[in-house]
């Protein structure tokens, strides 16, 4: 790999090369594990089930509960009804949920397989649900497959009773749970009551106990998923994860919504936080105000900013991943003085170049390149013919960071090769310091490497 | 703990007294059931992926390519090219229209830019549902490139892993067969080792100590050029049967190469395996050294076996792994140190596997095939397991319950083959077994 790559930048149309993406499954299957009791279920062969719960268990450390149809050659020709009978009456039979969340794959999307009509007459247990959503493996990427699960419980469940609930929907997009964590406890401190649809936060970060529970105790509950449509209001974190399940609350239950980037650096946490504010509004139209901690977070971020500015101060970075989670990225590194000379995600999705632009427009950044569509091969050209200071991205990143000698920051989906990432938020003030003690870190490590024996000093 | 066990699978277990005889295996999964297996062309992928010099181009939606980029420790001496990964990331205008252009154009792209010479072409699902012809794609590329490029039509539904290994066998054969005229010459090859953490190097590093040459290694660390001079050698050692019995047999049947199985896991199997492939090449000096030098690792393993011992004498294993052979190594390992196998699992044993299975363990160990998380969890408790050998999915579950884990798959980091497998095997379970986190577990109520 190491010496496959050339710095001639190839053009090409057909082949994909190290991609920056996978497919929709595997984001309804995560989206899924974000709702209580639920059993995420493929509805295709084994090997997709099976490869979207190992990847999700190596990012997370952590067990990813899914069944599978497991086609055969049959069930490829006369369709799957009968594998999802089967299916279905096992799961409620062993594992109990209380709902199955099912997706669909390129194979039954392909056949044809009509799962609304399917759905319609199975014969289900008193109390007990299954919803699915349609993620053609071959539209799009793994973030339409969040999107549509999310679309999915909503179109089955969610329902308008007329009376407001006092809660404010709160979509975190694709995070971890420690960011849901971080998100839900501004929110509190914000004086928001707040639905957070999906929520993984204990599930994927489910505590030891030395028991094992298919179903530990986070995780939306269905009740709170009926309760969306009298939801006052809703807060969509992630301007392209969030923009479909954010319509489809205005356009069904009139949900009333604002669509913001994920809050990550300092800009992008202050809107999140003109959001609860509004959202706190109340009758009276007297806004309450920001609490004295987190005033105080914000200026230990912006303290943090400026001490270690000189460290980060035109240095250029390359960042890769999901869109939402870049686009937030490439915002803090612009807030802290770095050039993203190059932003990519392998999501085909041209809005986020639009965005990517606009941000370097914002902070006059001229000569920088924003790419949707894109894979880590192209990245890796790009690098050998102007080369970065810094790269940020997932663990796919490794490779390109060791053949070019980049210092390197972990952050979005997946990270399998280091632990705890999960748990620590990047979202929030709290995330942002987070993320500045990652990124200088990285930065001085360097420094400290390469430096000359009296350049080398304790006091940094 | 309620049954868990539904009525589809009740076939697939063992119990008390039946020996293992029985399990129902190589059977496809049940629906809802949550199988640990993966698909035809994760089983297909797996065992080619290792020729380091291949260029794995996946025909379909990204998913299956992304997978299955650089994901097995199989380490290589030599090209990196299998560490990327190449697709033709089909759209759904592809699906409508077909993707057959679209893989001629990605194969032309690779070969106009990368000079390969051997490029493997999956078919995944939905190209078995479209119709690509993907041998007519192929044949032509061959053609036209001057080079091999060979389909592996490996739809996820068409059948098990199993399945996949066969395919993969099929096109290691395509790629042989051409050359099968060439002069016999004294030598082994080592067929089913990935070369994962390096142990098919260890394998090779004991048959040369004994003057036995390796000609061809299948697939752990080879290349084009390695994998076309097998057909000369005299003997096949099939190392994982599961995956690569099936390419012995044809090997034997069309090339004329007999084989022996093999299995390098704990002290008992890798001494068997070295004397007699020794023995079966028929030449008395080589079975001399052979004894020699399994006495002499022996002698030197045996201290470290019996520091180790006391620490882990008395304890439960539960084993689940991928194929049957590994299994029976494994309950041999753990009674060299005194342990007891409470549990056996496998993702594709065979049945004759499952019998050895049966014979070995003790009349009250469980023995089941294609083995769920439920089952997993009942049987391990039930038969107070204090560790699991097995794979990446069973990690987070053994820890959950509390019990130690040893990777004895894709993730494992350190060669557990060999005599210095077993040091690290050892190492492994001492360190799960033994450590101090494992008192913090039970919460609060430890404070009081």
């Amino acid at each position: 790999m190491l010496d496959l790559t050339t710095k001639d930048v190839l053009e090409r149309k057909a082949l994909r090369v190290n991609p920056c993406k996978t497919c929709q499954p595997a984001g309804a299957m995560f989206a899924a594990l974000g709702v209580h009791s639920c059993m995420p279920h493929s509805h295709g062969s084994q090997g997709c089930c099976s490869y979207h719960r190992t990847v999700l268990s190596r990012h997370f450390k952590e067990p990813a509960i899914a069944s599978s149809s497991s086609f055969t050659e049959g069930a490829s020709v006369f369709g799957g009804r009968s594998n999802l009978n089967t299916a279905v009456k096992n799961i409620f039979d062993m594992y109990a949920p209380d709902v199955i969340a099912v997706h669909t794959t390129c194979l039954s999307e392909t056949i044809g397989d009509d799962l609304t009509s399917y759905i319609t007459d199975l014969d289900l247990p008193e109390g007990k649900h299954v919803v699915h959503c349609n993620t053609p493996s071959y539209v799009g990427s793994h973030i339409n497959g969040f999107s549509n699960m999310m679309m999915g419980f909503m179109n089955y469940l969610t329902r308008k009773s007329g009376a407001l609930n006092g809660k404010t929907a709160i979509f975190p997009g694709w995070v971890n749970p420690g960011d849901i964590r971080e998100l839900k406890r501004i929110a509190a401190l914000m004086g928001v009551p707040a639905t957070f649809f999906p929520d993984q936060s204990g599930v994927l970060d489910a505590p030891m106990t030395g028991t094992y529970a298919y179903y530990p105790e986070g995780g939306t509950t269905l009740d709170e998923i009926r309760g969306l449509g009298d939801s006052s209001g809703l807060i969509a974190l992630g301007e392209i994860i969030g923009l479909a399940p954010a319509e489809m609350m205005k356009k069904k239950w009139k949900v009333p919504y604002a669509l913001l980037p994920l809050p990550v650096g300092v800009a992008y946490t202050d809107n999140y936080l003109i959001a609860l504010r509004n959202a706190a509004t109340g009758e009276d139209n007297i806004r309450p105000p920001v609490p004295p901690e987190l005033e105080a977070e914000r200026g230990r971020l912006v303290d943090l900013m400026l001490d270690s500015g000189q460290y980060t101060y035109q240095k250029k970075a390359a960042i890769f991943g999901d869109p939402d989670v870049v686009i937030g990225l490439t915002s803090l590194c612009l807030e802290i003085g770095m050039i993203p000379r190059y932003v990519i995600t392998g999501t085909p999705k041209e809005d986020f170049t639009r965005k990517i632009e606009a941000l370097f427009a914002k902070y006059g950044m001229e000569g920088c390149t924003a790419k949707a569509n894109a894979d880590l091969f192209d990245l890796h050209q790009w690098i050998k013919n102007e080369p970065v200071d810094l790269l940020i991205g997932s663990s796919y990143g490794k490779q390109i960071a060791r053949a070019e000698d980049i210092p390197f920051v972990r952050a979005g989906f997946p990270v399998l090769d280091r632990y705890g990432g999960p748990l620590l938020p990047i979202v929030g003030y709290g995330g942002g310091m987070h993320l500045i003690e990652k990124i200088t870190g990285a930065l001085m490590d360097r420094y400290d490497r390469d430096c000359a024996d009296e350049d080398f000093e304790v006091v940094m | 703990m309620a049954n868990n066990i539904l009525d589809e699978r009740q076939c697939s277990i063992s119990g008390v007294d039946q020996k293992g005889r029985g399990v129902a295996c190589e059977k496809e999964s049940v629906s809802g059931a949550v199988s640990q297996r993966a698909c035809v062309y994760c089983g297909a992928r797996v065992v080619l992926n290792p020729i380091t010099d291949a260029y794995h181009i996946v025909h379909g939606p990204i998913g299956c390519a992304s997978y299955t980029w650089d994901i097995r420790g199989s380490l290589t001496s030599g090209s990196e090219t299998y560490r990327n990964s190449y697709s033709t990331d089909l759209r759904e205008t592809d699906i409508v229209f077909g993707g057959a252009g679209k893989l001629t154009k990605a194969i032309d792209e690779l070969a106009e830019k990368a000079s390969p010479k051997l490029i493997f072409v999956y078919a995944t699902c939905i190209v078995g549902v479209i119709g690509d012809d993907i041998e007519a794609v192929c044949r032509s590329a061959e053609e036209r490139h001057g080079i091999r490029v060979v389909p592996v039509k490996a739809p996820g539904f068409s059948g098990t892993k199993t399945q996949g290994y066969k395919l993969a066998c099929d096109a290691i054969m395509q790629l042989m067969l051409p050359h099968s005229g060439q002069p016999k010459q004294f030598g082994v090859n080592i067929l089913g080792d990935y070369n994962l953490a390096g142990e098919m190097w260890i394998i090779k590093g004991y048959l040369e100590a004994i003057g036995i040459p390796v000609i061809s290694t299948i697939a752990g660390d080879s290349s084009y050029g390695k994998l076309i001079r097998a057909p000369g050698a005299a003997l096949n050692l099939v190392q994982c049967a599961g995956s690569s019995e099936y390419l012995a047999e044809r090997m034997d049947g069309e090339l004329g190469i007999p084989y022996i199985k093999v299995s390098f896991f704990g002290v008992e199997d890798t001494v068997a395996s070295i004397l007699r492939v020794a023995d079966a090449l028929g030449d008395p000096v080589l079975s001399a050294n052979a004894r020699d030098f399994a006495a002499k690792r022996t002698a030197e393993a045996m201290p470290f076996i019996e520091k180790y011992r006391p620490k882990l004498e008395g304890k439960r294993a539960a084993i689940f792994v991928g194929g049957g052979y590994k299994a029976i190594s494994l309950i041999r390992q753990f009674n060299e140190l005194g342990m007891k196998t409470v549990v056996v699992g496998t993702q594709t044993g065979k049945k004759d596997e499952y019998e050895t299975i049966g014979a070995l363990a003790d009349k009250d160990t469980v023995i089941l095939d294609d083995a769920n998380p439920a089952e997993l969890e009942q049987f391990m408790l039930e038969k107070h397991a204090d560790i699991l050998v097995g794979g990446v999915k069973e990690r987070p579950l053994a820890y959950k319950l509390g019990i130690p884990f040893c990777d004895h798959n894709h993730e494992r980091k350190h060669p557990l083959a060999g005599f210095e497998g077993i040091e690290n095997f050892i190492s492994e379970i001492n360190l799960s077994i033994n450590s101090p986190v494992w008192g913090y577990v039970r919460g609060c109520e430890e404070i009081g």
